[in-house]
């Protein structure tokens, strides 16, 4: 008697929050893989010295480019932790059962990845640019442009991880189907913190960054619940 | 008149069959005016000299490549829209053929920039974002096939390529937007600045890589349905008789 209630009702914003929490709340109970994520960046942007030589101005002029790259890497690894599990355990299918529209919770559980993987390495990427020698205001830019470019790596990325729920082939397969997509965020993303290094201006560079983010913002959440849907169906 | 009577594999494996043919044919007469226009008749180019006769290969293929991909995206939304079996079909059967004609457009332009810009490659936005659209390809193909339940893939596999849309754009503006060292257009909706005969060369060209993509889409689709439908009787009839 009376079982629909007012809290059976969904609504995008109580999917969103619930979503969100609950994601952050499991990554903090397991904050290793957040942590290897981070790991994993200032790894591979340390071996880049090593193969390429450490004269300070070949490092200086690589930097940028570098730690873009690294980033998008890491960001690229952590993507399997957006829905892999909750796929495989079931909990994908009963969320897309829920009363909440599936654009909220879904929006929810890609802002939680990004403040688990692309925010971390956005506040780690001033701490390696200092490795590579890069000038105080290339390393703002570098972080300002990672802090931009990221959201959208996640947004292509979870939409690429979706399609990918339940494929032969893994993580192969989701780098051929992310890495192409993610390549015009690198571009303006290494670009604004190119042109910085090189003292020209990199507003540009990331007013398209910025208008790549709006892209996504408008048109990927609808992708990755589309994705998801093909993924339960 | 029924405007689905051909939406249906049964019907449209037929249709495909006795249309395929014509459009090879189309495509080889074509291929071989268009070439004797573009290797014999036009005149040498004043800065590049016979080199440039690689444009009647490249610049057919490059279109071709970009047309196709955004033609396979029409036949994925139709997938996810409608539902309908065909189009997946369709999509599938095309992307091979798209892959082919961004490879070979590639590749000729690769032949062409060694003499002209002195490297076989540069990192320019058009070459980039070309490239960009060959791993489109391959990924769409990949994921399609990725799956037990060839539905599954089919849908997963429309949506990347319709996302993947993004960057046929990019391709096509890229030598407006970045002035890197790929040359800008000699032929665009403003009218064109070739030679009349090299103009006629490339268009027809261009027709015949249309024609003989059409051609091989449906020579391909009717194996993708024979594949597809294996269990159904008709095919089970067509072993028979």
């Amino acid at each position: 008697m009376g079982l629909v209630t007012a809290s059976a009702r969904g609504s995008y914003s109580g999917g969103f929050s619930w979503a969100m929490g609950r994601d952050l709340r499991l990554a903090w109970r397991h904050p290793d893989e957040a942590v290897l994520t981070l790991a994993f960046f200032a790894l591979v942007a340390s071996l880049f010295p090593l193969g390429v030589g450490a004269e300070p101005q070949l490092l200086a002029r690589i930097g940028p480019g570098v730690i873009w790259v690294g980033a998008l890497l890491a960001a690229f690894l952590a993507l399997p932790a957006m829905f892999s599990q909750d796929f495989a355990d079931g909990s994908l299918e009963q969320m897309t059962l829920s009363p909440h529209p599936a654009l909220g919770w879904a929006a929810g559980k890609v802002v939680s990845h990004w403040i688990v993987s692309g925010l971390p390495i956005t506040l780690l990427s001033p701490f390696i640019g200092l490795q590579y020698g890069l000038t105080p205001d290339t390393l703002l830019v570098e972080a300002l442009s990672l802090a931009i470019g990221t959201p959208v790596l996640s947004l292509l990325g979870g939409a690429c991880a979706a399609l990918s729920l339940g494929a032969r082939g893994g993580g192969m397969l989701l780098a051929l189907l992310a890495l192409p997509l993610f390549v015009p965020v690198l571009i303006f993303g290494a670009g604004a913190a190119e042109a910085q290094a090189t003292g020209m201006s990199s507003q540009p560079h990331l007013m398209l960054l910025g208008a790549a983010l709006i892209g996504a913002l408008v048109g990927l959440p609808a992708a990755i619940v589309g994705a998801v849907r093909i993924a339960v169906d | 008149m029924n405007w689905f009577y051909f939406s249906s594999p049964v019907t449209f494996y037929g249709l495909a069959g006795r249309l395929a043919p014509w459009f090879f044919a189309l495509a080889a007469l074509s291929a071989a005016w268009g070439l004797w226009l573009g290797l014999a008749v036009a005149p040498r180019d004043a800065t590049q000299g016979e080199v440039y006769r690689v444009i009647f290969i490249h610049v057919p293929t490059a279109w071709m490549s970009m047309f196709l991909y955004f033609l396979m995206a029409c036949y994925c939304a139709l997938t996810l829209i409608f539902n309908t079996r065909l189009s997946a079909m369709m999509a599938r059967a095309i992307a091979p053929t798209g892959a082919l004609f961004t490879f070979l457009a590639l590749w000729t332009g690769s032949f062409w920039g060694k003499p002209t810009w002195g490297t076989y490659w540069v990192w320019d936005a058009r070459l980039t974002s070309e490239l960009v659209l060959l791993f489109l390809y391959f990924g769409y193909m990949a994921l399609a096939n990725a799956f037990e339940d060839p539905r599954r893939g089919d849908r997963a596999s429309a949506l990347l390529a319709i996302i993947g849309v993004v960057n046929l754009p990019i391709i096509y503006f890229s030598v407006q937007w970045w002035n890197t060292l790929h040359q800008g257009m000699s032929v665009g909706p403003k009218g064109s600045s070739m030679h009349p005969t090299m103009l006629q060369a490339m268009l027809v060209m261009s027709f015949s890589a249309w024609m003989y993509a059409a051609g091989a889409a449906l020579a391909r689709v009717r194996s993708v349905i024979l594949e597809r439908e294996r269990r159904a009787q008709w095919v089970r009839d067509l072993g028979r008789s």
